[in-house]
Formats: structure tokens, sequence, C-alpha cells
């Protein structure tokens, strides 16, 4: 039999539809005679066919349709009277004539509802008396079709408050009692269809089963649209006869199906008001129903049902629906022992999504759920089931979406601690989530609690957590989780300085944290940060005699020192320097003539033990001329030491002509065009004589080398720089010097085999200068008639 | 006309997180031909951002680029008009209009743009023009106290440049416009 491919069934299927054609046959034609017994010894002959178990449900539906269809002839039939002269109450006597129990059942059926609609017996006994004697059908799939054509015949003669069988409370009640005696019997012929035939087919009895479940569901079905059910009768007793059969059956797919259906068919109005009995079910149904998808059906369709409208949060309210389903949840992961971990926290995820959906305002019920998880996941290792760990992504992920407003997140003392059950990797996903949502939010974090708190939600991103193997990061990877951070970073910020050098100092104790490779990307942004924090406070008073000023830029200037200081350590000596010359500058603006040498001494320092590399060194020493330049908070001596020391290094450079262009650039060290700027025209002089004396040396070495005279292009910018100064009324810069270096390029330029077209143009572009100022007029004019071009 | 977009000093993410929303909502693909940016980005992410707003990008090197790809200086010619590009760190004294002049003669060019100060600025001096679009980012400046974010929208027509600059000022963002000339002929094309 097992073993009977599906040719054999469709054969048997041929063979039934072939009978039912033929009996069909001799059935019409008794009906054109109007000679009932024919018609009813033939149509008894074709629903024989009906009896056999041979054929898969699916098979068998087709064969029962096809039935289906004579019998709704033969009920046409029995409804006109004056065609077999039979009354109805004699007819429903005479079919059970019929030698088999299923035909006789089917025509009973027919009978019965055209009974009903004749009105001469009452619907309930009837009814009653149809349901009761079907229990003679016990072969599943027979039965179940029996049952299911019962349902049908019936369905639209039940008495109702608005049907034609006009009906009171009792009817009603009648009506009910029919289709959950009905819908009961039907269950049980379903789940018993469990217990036969082999185990080794259990996968294709599933499916078969499976096939049937409308069936059976169908039943709910009517229940649903009976009107004359209210809230209270569904309460008192429709919904506990159903779940008494779904819980009593014992049958997984049974239970699985059904509780999906109550939930599909009632109106969620009924669903709130019952929900004790509802929920009370689940903890009861088998160990392997998928109750989260259940539940998370139910929850779903409750958080729709809420922002329906406004006006039934209170119901909401009275009934506890959170606490309720919060209580449910616990006592199904309690009672499925066997649940794995992501089916404990889907439950959970959807249990906050129902939350904020309808209670966005109760943040303690969101900190109960993740609560409840991290019981959930307490005393366990870290999660590496890669779903879970989804599902806890999920759960963390939907308050940040909710709120758009990390901060509401930081107020969940349970957050931190979910957080502490993901893996590594995924700890740094989520921290890269809340990052990503306080940027696109724009959230400020304005306390140094918060931050703290932030800091301990994001510490995967800042530090290495034990057991990462550095090796395994991915390189990019790396670089856009630090940068998020340094961005972050800007987003800690509060308008009193005070709160703000507390956020600082927090931020400072955690990046602290991170090792040599994060500190690069995270000590610049806090160092600015400070830096803007000192700007803000440049221009108040500093210390008031007496009283403790928390936040002085002097106090700032220590802890930005250690901190750049951490950064020189961690292999970034030219970021360093470049902080060290910020900080200098900021030293300059508070008047803290220490702190700015302090700075520059340390700046000085790496450029001497840590900048190797030639063209950095070049971009380093321009940095300190034009920082140094424009710094006028030191007094001479420390002033001497400091461009003496810049000269110093910058002649020491390894090209000639980066030699000769950062000497020249010295030059504006000593002379400052403002008021008060330092103006020592003699050293000035002495500079641009020192580059010049560097452009012949590169000029000279370019001859022994390579057989050509070296550019011009140096001479011409001395020159440039020569005009600067004259222009600024230095005494020392002569007309005469500039004629002297116009003929020594014009010279050079007549000299040269190998013409350089860009220093030509540039030497061109200075004499048209001149030529212009010349013909300015004016003082300028008067300065520049000495010259000749 | 050709639309040149000018800007530099961003500083993401040492100084400021990211380019203003509002600045961002303004540049959209497909309405610039060129981009000049001076300099001092400070990350990939935000050279791949430029890229997105046109493809055509002039980049030179500032001093907190880790990129050693972008040179010290460039020039380009768009129109009739010969520019050049420089950070502006390695100028000193810093901003300083009579040194960037000669810088402006050194690279023989009709519009130079520099940054590094972080102050929008821009002169006419002698026969060419000299522009700071300032920081797209507004971010902290040691030589500028109180910067506003802004950037520089250059409409090159043949012998006519109409600078306009952007400028966030409380949240709102300011347009102001100045007109050029090209008066002479810029030697050796």
């Amino acid at each position: 039999m097992i073993t009977s491919g599906i040719e054999d069934e469709d054969k048997w299927l041929a063979e039934g539809i072939a009978g039912i054609q033929h009996h069909a046959f001799y059935m019409h034609r008794a009906l054109d005679a109007n000679n009932l017994r024919e018609a009813l010894k033939y149509s008894a002959q074709l629903l024989s066919e009906l009896r056999t178990s041979r054929l898969s449900p699916h098979k068998y539906f087709e064969l029962y349709m096809r039935a289906f269809d004579e019998l709704r002839k033969l009920e046409m039939f029995f409804k006109e009277q004056d065609r077999h002269g039979c009354s109805v109450a004699d007819l429903y006597e005479l079919v059970q004539h019929a030698g088999n129990i299923l035909p006789r059942l089917y025509l009973l059926c027919t009978v019965g509802s055209v009974y009903i609609k004749s009105k001469d017996a009452p619907a309930k006994d009837v009814l009653k008396d149809l349901v009761e004697m079907c229990r003679g059908v016990q072969h599943p799939i027979r039965g179940l079709f029996l049952r299911s054509y019962l349902a049908q015949v019936s369905r639209d003669k039940l008495p109702d408050i608005v049907s034609e069988c006009e009906g009171d409370a009792d009817t009603i009640m009648d009506a009910v009692e029919f289709v959950l005696q009905n819908f009961i019997e039907m269950n049980k012929l379903w789940v018993r269809m469990e217990l036969q035939g082999p185990v080794r087919v259990i996968e294709k009895r599933n499916k078969e089963r499976n096939e049937l479940r409308d069936l059976v569901g169908k039943n709910l079905h009517v229940l649903s649209q009976i009107e004359g059910i209210d809230l209270e009768m569904y309460k008192d007793t429709v919904l506990p006869r159903i779940l008494e059969q779904v819980v009593n059956c014992k049958d997984e797919l049974a239970q699985y199906y059904l509780m999906d259906c109550i939930i599909q068919v009632f109106p969620d109005e009924y669903h709130l008001q019952t929900l004790e009995t509802l929920l009370g079910a689940c903890p009861q149904l088998q160990p392997m129903v998928d109750i989260k998808t259940v539940l998370s059906l139910l929850m779903e369709r409750l958080s729709n049902y809420a922002a329906s409208s406004p006006e039934l949060l209170p119901e909401f309210l009275q009934v506890e629906a959170f606490a309720k389903l919060s209580n449910a949840i616990g006592k199904v992961i309690e009672a499925q022992v066997d649940m794995p971990v992501v089916g404990a926290i889907t439950l959970y995820v959807s249990l906050l999504t129902f939350t904020l959906r309808v209670h966005p305002d109760r943040l303690d019920y969101v900190d109960q759920v993740l609560g409840a998880c991290v019981k959930k996941l307490s005393g366990k290792a870290k999660l590496e089931d890669t779903k879970a760990t989804k599902q806890v992504v999920a759960l963390l992920s939907a308050p940040l979406e909710k709120y758009n407003d990390i901060v509401t997140a930081l107020t969940l003392s349970n957050y931190p601690r979910v957080m502490d059950h993901l893996d590594d990797g995924t700890n740094k996903v989520m921290a890269m989530v809340i990052i990503q949502s306080i940027m696109t939010n724009n959230t400020c974090i304005s306390t140094a609690d918060k931050v703290e708190v932030l800091f301990e939600l994001i510490k995967g991103l800042i530090k290495d957590l034990d057991g990462t193997p550095v090796d395994e990061l991915d390189e990019e990877d790396f670089k856009e989780e630090q940068n998020s951070v340094a961005r972050l970073i800007h987003m800690l910020y509060n308008d009193d300085p005070e709160e703000m050098l507390k956020i600082i100092c927090t931020v400072r104790k955690h990046i602290m944290t991170g090792g040599a490779k994060r500190l690069p990307f995270t000590v610049p942004p806090l160092v600015f940060s400070a830096l803007k924090l000192i700007r803000r406070l440049q221009g108040q008073d500093g210390e008031v005699d007496g009283e403790e000023v928390p936040a002085t830029p002097k106090k700032i200037f220590q802890l930005l020192n250690q901190t750049v200081e951490a950064l020189s350590y961690a292999q970034s000596p030219e970021l360093a320097l470049r902080l060290y010359l910020q900080c200098a500058e900021a030293a300059n603006d508070s008047d803290l003539e220490p702190v700015a040498y302090e700075c520059f001494t340390q700046a000085f320092l790496l450029y001497e033990e840590e900048v190797a590399d030639s063209k950095a060194q070049v971009t380093a020493i321009h940095l300190v001329i034009g920082t140094l330049q424009r710094m006028n908070v030191f007094g001479v001596e420390n002033r001497d030491t400091l461009t003496h020391k810049a000269t110093g290094y910058s002649a020491k450079l390894l090209k000639k002509p980066d030699q000769c262009r950062a000497v020249y650039a010295c030059s504006h060290l000593f002379w400052v065009d403002d008021q008060d700027g330092i103006k020592d025209g003699e050293r000035v002089l002495l500079c641009l004589k020192r580059s010049l004396r560097i452009a012949n040396a590169a000029q000279q070495m370019a001859n022994v080398a390579r057989g050509s005279s070296g550019p011009i292009t140096l001479f011409v910018e001395i020159l440039n720089k020569y005009l600067y100064f004259f222009e600024k009324g230095n005494p020392q810069i002569t007309g005469a010097a500039i004629q002297g270096l116009i003929e020594l390029i014009k010279n050079m330029q007549s000299d040269t085999t190998t013409p350089d077209r860009a220093s030509d143009a540039f030497f061109a572009s200075a004499l048209r200068y001149i030529q212009f100022q010349k013909e300015k007029g004016g003082a300028m004019g008067e300065l520049y008639n000495t010259i000749n071009v | 006309m050709v639309l040149v977009l000018a800007l530099g000093d961003l500083h993401i993410p040492h100084r400021a997180p990211d380019l203003p929303p509002k600045f961002k909502s303004m540049l959209v693909p497909g309405k610039i031909q060129h981009i000049i940016c001076t300099g001092n980005l400070c990350i990939k992410e935000v050279h791949d951002y430029l890229k997105t707003i046109c493809p055509d990008l002039h980049i030179t090197r500032g001093e907190y680029d880790d990129e050693t790809r972008y040179p010290e200086t460039k020039t380009l010619t768009i129109g009739q008009f010969k520019l050049g590009v420089c950070h502006g760190h390695q100028v000193i004294p810093w901003g300083d209009l009579d040194s960037l002049a000669m810088l402006q003669r050194q690279l023989d060019v009709d519009i130079l743009v520099t940054g590094h100060t972080h102050q929008f600025t821009a002169y006419k001096h002698e026969a060419g023009v000299v522009i700071n679009p300032g920081s797209a980012t507004g971010a902290y400046s040691s030589v500028t106290c109180d910067v506003n974010p802004s950037f520089v929208l250059m409409d090159i027509d043949a012998t006519r440049v109409v600078v306009y600059v952007y400028e966030l000022v409380d949240g709102e963002v300011k347009v102001d416009k100045i007109d050029f000339k090209k008066t002479t002929a810029t030697t050796a094309h």
C-alpha cells in the first residue's frame, strides 16, 4: 500500500470519478422522471464511491467535489415536494433506509438541510440529530469530509439573529453548540490521523494532515461569523470550549494551527478582553509547538489594533495587557524547557515591539523586557548562535529606532547588560548602530554621566576586549569604527564649562585605554574639543581669590599635555607635533607663556627625535615657523631660543631648495606686520642673505652634479621676499639690493643653457608686479621709483 | 558656463563630525563640473563623498592629510582662466595676502585658491583673484575665532567669474556674490 505510487492513486481516482459519473447518469434520469425511489437508490450508489480509503486527502477532495455537485441537484429535487410527493419529515425517515452508513449520512445531511429550511422541525433538533449521527463514521478522512459537508450545508441555516431562522439567545446557543460539537469531533478525527500508519511515513502524513486543516478550521470561521455571539458568550462559552479541545488534543500540528486560527478569525477586541484565557492556554501546549510565532502574531495584531485608534489605549491599560503578555511569555519560556535561546529572545523582541508601539511612554516596560532577556541569558557564556545574536541586535535596535534618541536608551539600566551577552564582533556592530543613531539624529549627549554610560555601551570600539586576536582585525573596518568614535566625540557637549570639562575628562579616561592603534584616531577630536572649551573660557577672568574655579585654561592645558604626550608614544609623532603647535597657539591666546613654551619644547623634541622623513620635516618646520610667527606671548629670551632653533633646523633640511625656502620663511619671525609686532630688520636681512647663499650653493651643486645650472626659481622667490619687506618699510632692504638681485637673475637667464619656462614666467610676473606698483603712484610708486626693470 | 566648487579644511573627523546637512543637501551630483579642494579632508570617506558630487576633483595636501598622493600645489585651466590651488600652510605668514600674491605670481595663475585660515576671503590683487573658501565644516582654527562653515561656487564664463560664497550663519545659509572680470591676459598658455 505504502509503496503504491502516484500512478496507482490516479487510477483509483479515475475509477471513482467514473463510478460517480455512471451512477449520476441514472440518478439524473430518475430526477427527470421525478422517481424518488430510483433517485435515492442511485444517489446512494454514487455516494458509495466516497467509501474508498485508498486515496490521499488531496485526491479524495477531488472525488468529494464531484459527489458534492451531484448532491446539490438532489437537494433541489428534495425541496420540491410536488415533484416527489413526499413530506420532508417522511423523506428524513426514508433516506435512513440506505444500506451503507456513509451514503446514508450524506443523504440525511442533505435532507436535514431542507428540513430545517422548511421549518417543519426545530433547527436545533435536526442539527443535534445530524451532528450526533455523524459519529457513525470514524474513519478520519471519510469522517472529516462528511462533517465538512454537514458544516457546509448547514451554514446558512444556523439560527442566528440576522439569519432567516430567527433566533433568540437560546437558539443562538444551539447554533454555537452545534458548530462547537462538529468542530470538536472533526478535530478528534484529524488528530487521530496522526496515530494511523507506520512512523516512517510521518513526513508524508503531516503533509496530508496539513492539507486537511482548513476543513477543521472552517468551523472556527463559521463561529466567528455568527453575529449573535457577543463578547460575553465568547468569553464564557466559545473560547473556553475551543481552548479545552486545543489543549486536550495534545497534538502539535493541531495546536499550532488552531491557536493561529483563533487569533486570525476572531476580532482583536475579543482577544484583548480574553487575554488571560487565551494566554493561559499557551504554557499548556505541547513542548514542540511553535508558540513564539503564535504569540508574536497575537502581539502584532494587538499593537495594530491599538494603533487604529488612540481611544483604545485605556482599554489596554485596564486589562493590563502588557503585564499579562509579559507574564505569559515568562511562563511559556519556563514551560518549554527545550526552547532554544533564539526562540525566547524572539518572543522578547515581539513583546518589545508591542510595548514600543502601544506604550511608547513607558520606558519602565521597555527596561522590564530587556531585564527579562538578561535573566534568560544570564549564567550563559556569550552568545554563539548567529540567529539568537541577530535577535538580540533587533532587541537593542528597536528602542533606538523608536525614540531616535540614544539618551533615552541610556536611561535603560538593562540595556548594557543585554549588550554584554553579545560576542565581540556583534558588540562592535551594535556600538556602531548606536553611534549611527546619534549622528543621524544629531543627538547631543550633554552630561558626563550619560557619556560614561555611552562609553560603557560602545566599549567594544574603545579598547581591546579580552580575547580579541588583534591580527584578525580588518584594517578598513577598524578605521571606519575609529573614525566613527572620533565623530562621536563632537556630539558630547555642554554649554556649561564645568560640565564640559567633566565630559572631556570622562572621554579622556576611556580613550586612553584604547592603545597605540586607536589613539591617533581618538586623541585629535578630544584635543580640539578641549581647545574649543579653552577658547570659550578666554575673556573670562581666571581664578578668583579664595574660590575654586574648576574649569580654567591652565587645568585643561595640563590635561591636554598629558593627552598629546600619549600620542607621541603611540608612534604618531607628526600628529602629536601638530597638536602641540595647536595647543601653543591656544596658550598664546590665553596668555600662558610657560604653557606655550612647553608646547614648543615638546614639538621641537619630537622634530629632533621622531620626524625622520625629509618631506615630513619640510612640512613640520613650516608649521613650526608659521605658528611661531604668530606668537606674541614670549619674552625676548624665550623667543630668541625658539627662533634660533627654528632657523637652525631650517638650515639643516636635507635638500638645498627646502633649506633655502625654510630659511627665507624664517625672515618673518623677525618682522611681524602689526602694531606691536617685532620689527628686527637686520635679522630679516640676515635670513634673506642666508637663503641667497643656500640658493647659490644649490645652483653650484646642480652645476657639478648635472652639468647644468639649476633652476633660478629660488632667486625669484627670494626677490619676491625682498620686495615684500621693501614694501613693509624695512630699512635694511634697499632698492639697490633689489636692483642687484634683478640684474643677477637677468644674467643667470642669459647664461643658462636650459631655459626654464616656469621660472621665466615667474620672473616676468615679478617684474610686471614692480611695474604695476611703480604706476600706482603715491607713496608706493615713489618707493619703487628707485628700482629700474 | 562652468560651475566650480571650491572648498577645504573639513577636518573630518578631527574637528567636525561631518559637513552641515544643509550644505550636503545643496551639493547634489550633476550640477558641478569641477571641484577644487584645498586639503585637510582628512579621511578617505570625505574624498569618496566629494567624488560622488563630481568626479573631476582637484585636491592639494593639507597638513592633516595622510594621503601622500595629494600634491602641494596644483594648477588647472578652466575657460580662459588659469587656476592655482594650494592648502596654504606653506605660505608664511598664514593668510597674508602679499605672500599669497607671491605664490600667485609663482604659479602664474589668474585665480589662486588657498585655505588654512578657515576664514572666507576673496581679494582682487593686481590682475588676479585670491580666494579662500573658508572651512566647509566650520572647523576650529587657531587662526580664526568663531568660524562659520562656508564654501565657494565659481561660475566661470569665458572672461568673467562670479564667486558665490555660501556661509552658514546661525543655521541659515547666506549667499554673497562677487563679480570679477579678467582684464589682462596671463602669460604663457
